[in-house]
C-alpha cells in the first residue's frame, strides 16, 4: 500500500564486522542492570540540504528527528542508557568527521554514534542521503557505519535500519526495529466493540487502519515471507479466515469450509494457512495450501483443538486442545501425527507460538484466576512465567526471538466501567515490560519479520 | 509507581477473593446436585460456611450456571431466549432443557421461521479458544432443539466467542450471564 522500497545502498560497511575486538559487546540472556552508556549525536546537514528537506518534509532538522528515533529505539530495549544530548560537547559535524573522544569519555560514553543527512537529486527526483558511524569510544576508533539513500518521506525506516545495525553490531544478535505490528484497533463499550485491523511502525508511529470496523475482526497474524496477513473476519455473520495484501488492500477468504473458521497462521514458507474448523461442536486443526489450494484435516479428535502454530522448520504444530478435559498444550506432526502432551504444569494453557529461534514454545497460562504470559522449551520442560495479570494473551514474538507481544485487559469496575485493552511487550528474561503505544485500544498483535529493502 | 503498585495488589487480593468463594459455591452444589438423596445435610453445610453476599448470589446463580432472569429476552411471548452455561460447560442443565423445549415448541407451530442460535463464552479464557467454546454450546442449544422436532436446516449456528458479553462486569455473576447461547429469529 505504500512505502516503496527504494533503498540504494552506496557502501555496507566501512569496516567488516567482526574485525574489532576492543568494542563493548552486551549479553541480551540475562536482564540488563547495567545499561551501556550511549551517545546519539544529532545528525547534521548543510543548510541547502536542510532547506530542501524543510521543503520535501516540512520537517525543520531531519538529522535531529532521526537520531531521536534510533535513541527511542534503542532505550525501549533496556539495554542502553542514551545520554542527554544536552551534556554532549562537541558539535554534530565535528563528531561525524572524527570525533575528540576525551570529550565523549569524560561524560561516560562508550559508544557514540553520528551521522549526516544530506539532499540529492536523482533523475530529477528528491532523495535524501543518510550517514551513519558507529565508535567506540574506549577504543577510539570507528567500527561500524553505513550510508543509504532513499525518497525523503522513508527518513524513519532509516533511522530503524540503524538501530538495526546498532542492535547487530552491540549485541551480536539480530535488531527488529524495521518491522512492523499488525493488530485490532478497538473501540466502544465494552459490550459492543468495534475492531478494526491496524498496521504501524514497531515504535509506534505511522499507523494506518485497514478494515472500516463495520464488521468484527480478530486475530490478524503476518506471513513471515511477505506483506500478506491472514485474520478471521465476520464478514456478512459467516466468521472465515481471510487473506489480506496489506500493499494492495485485496481480501478473499481462505478456502471452502463448511462452518466456522479460525485461529489461522502461516507455515514458516508462506506457502500454507493451519487454522481451525468448527463444526458441530466440533474444532479440528486444517491446513491449506495456497499454492496448490489442497486443504487436509490434521487432528481427529472430539474435543477443541486449536490455536496452531507451526515450528520455524515447519516440521512440527504446536495447538491447544481440551481433550484431557482442560487446554493443555500439544505437540504433532505437521502430518497431524504423533500427537503428544507438553504441558503439565498446575492451571490450564492455551495459545502456543514457537519461537522463531525454534527452541521455545511461549503461552498463555489460567492459573487460580490470573492470567501468565510464559514460555517453556518444546518438550515441555523448563517453563517460565514472565508476566502475570488480570487478564492477557496472545503472546508474538518479535523477529529475533528476544522479545514477546501480547495484550493486557483491565478489570472492569462495580459499574462494569473502566475497561480498556492494550498492547505490551516483555523482554524474554522476563524484565522490561512496557506499554506499547498505539492510538487508540488495542488486542491481538502479531509482529512482521525484518522488511528488508 | 509506588501507588499503582497498591492498587493493584490490593486489587489482586480482591480478585482472589472472588475467585476463591466462586469455587467454593461451585463445589457446594456439585456436591448437592450429584447427591439428591443424601443431599439435605451437605447442603446445611455448605449453606452455614456462606455470608451474605454470597446468599445474595445463589439467588441468582448455581453453582455457577446464571438463573436470574436479568438480560433474558423472549424469542416469543413465554418463550425465553437464551440458556446459561456453567465455566467451560457445554452441558444443558434442567432449566436450559425446559427453555429449548418451549423454544423447539414454538418453532415447531410456526414453521416458517428459522433461527440462529448465538454461542458466547465470558471473558476468562483465550479468544480462540473461546470461540470453539461458544460453537459448541451454540451446538448443544441446537442439538437440543432438533431432538424436539426442529429441522436442522431451520438452525443456523454462530459463535461469537467473548467478542460480545451481555454484561460488561468482571465478576463472577456478569461472567454467568455472558456464558449464553442466545437463540434470535433470522428471518
Amino acid at each position: 500500500m505504500r512505502k516503496k522500497l527504494l533503498f540504494i545502498y552506496i557502501f555496507i560497511y566501512f569496516l567488516k564486522s567482526g574485525v574489532s575486538y576492543s568494542l563493548v559487546e552486551i549479553d541480551i540472556t540475562r536482564g540488563n542492570l547495567d545499561p551501556l552508556p550511549i551517545s546519539v549525536s544529532p545528525f547534521y546537514s548543510d543548510k541547502i540540504s536542510e532547506k530542501k528537506i524543510e521543503g520535501n518534509l516540512n520537517i525543520a532538522n531531519l538529522g535531529l528527528e532521526i537520531s531521536k528515533v534510533i535513541e527511542n529505539n534503542l532505550s525501549k530495549t533496556g539495554l542502553f542508557n542514551t545520554l542527554d544530548r544536552e551534556s554532549f560537547l562537541q558539535k554534530p559535524d565535528i563528531a561525524h568527521l572524527k570525533p575528540r573522544f576525551e570529550d565523549w569519555a569524560l561524560i561516560k560514553s562508550q559508544v557514540l554514534i553520528t551521522g549526516k543527512v544530506s539532499s540529492k537529486i536523482i533523475n530529477e527526483k528528491d532523495y535524501i542521503k543518510i550517514e551513519f558511524k558507529l565508535w567506540d569510544v574506549l577504543g577510539a576508533k570507528m567500527v561500524d557505519g553505513f550510508s543509504l539513500t532513499t525518497v525523503p518521506t522513508n527518513w524513519r525506516r532509516v533511522g530503524h535500519k540503524i538501530s538495526d545495525k546498532i542492535y547487530e553490531r552491540l549485541t551480536g544478535e539480530s535488531g527488529y526495529f524495521d518491522t512492523r505490528i499488525i493488530y485490532v484497533a478497538e473501540e466502544g463499550p465494552k459490550t459492543q466493540r468495534i475492531k478494526k485491523l491496524a498496521i504501524m511502525d514497531q515504535d509506534g508511529f505511522n499507523t494506518k487502519y485497514l478494515t472500516l470496523g463495520n464488521e468484527l475482526v480478530l486475530t490478524p497474524r503476518f506471513n513471515p515471507t511477505n506483506q500478506m496477513v491472514t485474520y478471521l473476519s465476520y464478514f456478512r455473520n459467516m466468521p472465515r479466515v481471510y487473506l489480506l495484501n496489506i500493499e494492495t488492500g485485496t481480501q478473499e477468504v481462505v478456502g471452502d469450509f463448511p462452518g466456522m473458521t479460525f485461529a489461522p497462521r502461516f507455515s514458516p514458507d508462506g506457502k500454507k494457512i493451519i487454522m481451525s474448523l468448527a463444526k458441530d461442536g466440533n474444532s479440528e486443526i486444517w491446513v491449506r495450501n495456497l499454492e496448490t489450494n489442497i486443504q487436509e484435516k490434521l487432528t481427529d479428535h472430539p474435543s477443541i483443538d486449536t490455536s496452531p502454530s507451526y515450528s520455524p522448520d515447519g516440521k512440527f504444530i504446536a495447538f491447544n486442545s481440551d481433550r484431557s478435559g482442560y487446554q493443555q498444550i500439544y505437540i504433532m506432526r505437521s502430518d497431524g501425527s504423533k500427537v503428544k502432551r507438553i504441558s503439565f504444569g498446575k492451571g490450564i494453557y492455551g495459545t502456543p507460538v514457537w519461537s522463531p529461534r525454534g527452541d521455545l514454545i511461549a503461552f498463555t497460562k489460567l492459573h487460580k484466576g490470573k492470567f501468565f504470559i510464559g514460555v517453556m522449551r518444546t518438550d515441555g520442560t523448563g517453563e517460565r512465567l514472565l508476566t502475570e495479570n488480570f487478564y492477557q494473551e496472545a503472546p508474538s514474538w518479535s523477529p529475533n526471538g528476544r522479545i514477546i507481544i501480547f495484550y493486557r485487559e483491565t478489570k472492569t469496575d462495580e459499574k462494569g466501567e473502566g475497561f480498556s485493552a492494550k498492547l505490551w511487550s516483555i523482554d524474554l528474561t522476563g524484565y522490561n515490560e512496557r506499554l506499547v503505544q498505539t492510538e487508540t485500544d488495542a488486542s491481538d498483535p502479531s509482529w512482521s519479520s525484518l522488511l528488508g529493502n | 509507581m509506588n501507588l499503582n503498585k497498591i492498587l493493584k495488589n490490593a486489587f489482586l487480593v480482591i480478585l482472589m477473593g472472588l475467585i476463591v468463594t466462586a469455587c467454593a459455591t461451585k463445589k457446594s452444589v456439585k456436591t448437592t446436585t450429584t447427591t439428591t438423596e443424601t443431599g439435605s445435610s451437605t447442603t446445611k453445610a455448605a449453606e452455614t460456611q456462606k455470608a451474605d453476599p454470597i446468599e445474595k448470589l445463589d439467588a441468582l446463580m448455581q453453582g455457577d450456571v446464571y438463573i436470574g432472569s436479568d438480560t433474558v429476552g423472549e424469542l416469543a411471548s413465554g418463550v425465553p431466549d437464551r440458556v446459561f452455561f456453567a465455566t467451560n460447560e457445554t452441558i444443558l442443565t434442567t432449566a436450559s432443557r425446559e427453555t429449548l423445549r418451549k423454544q423447539a415448541a414454538w418453532l415447531r407451530q410456526n414453521s416458517d421461521v428459522t433461527v440462529v442460535v448465538e454461542g458466547h463464552a465470558d471473558e476468562r479464557g483465550t479468544r480462540e479458544y473461546n470461540l470453539a467454546l461458544g460453537e459448541r454450546r451454540a451446538n448443544a442449544a441446537k442439538d437440543y432443539l432438533m431432538t424436539y422436532g426442529v429441522s436442522s436446516d431451520r438452525i443456523k449456528v454462530l459463535s461469537y466467542g467473548k467478542e460480545r458479553p451481555v454484561d460488561s462486569g468482571s465478576n463472577p455473576l456478569s461472567w454467568s450471564k455472558n456464558r449464553r447461547s442466545v437463540t434470535v429469529k433470522a428471518n
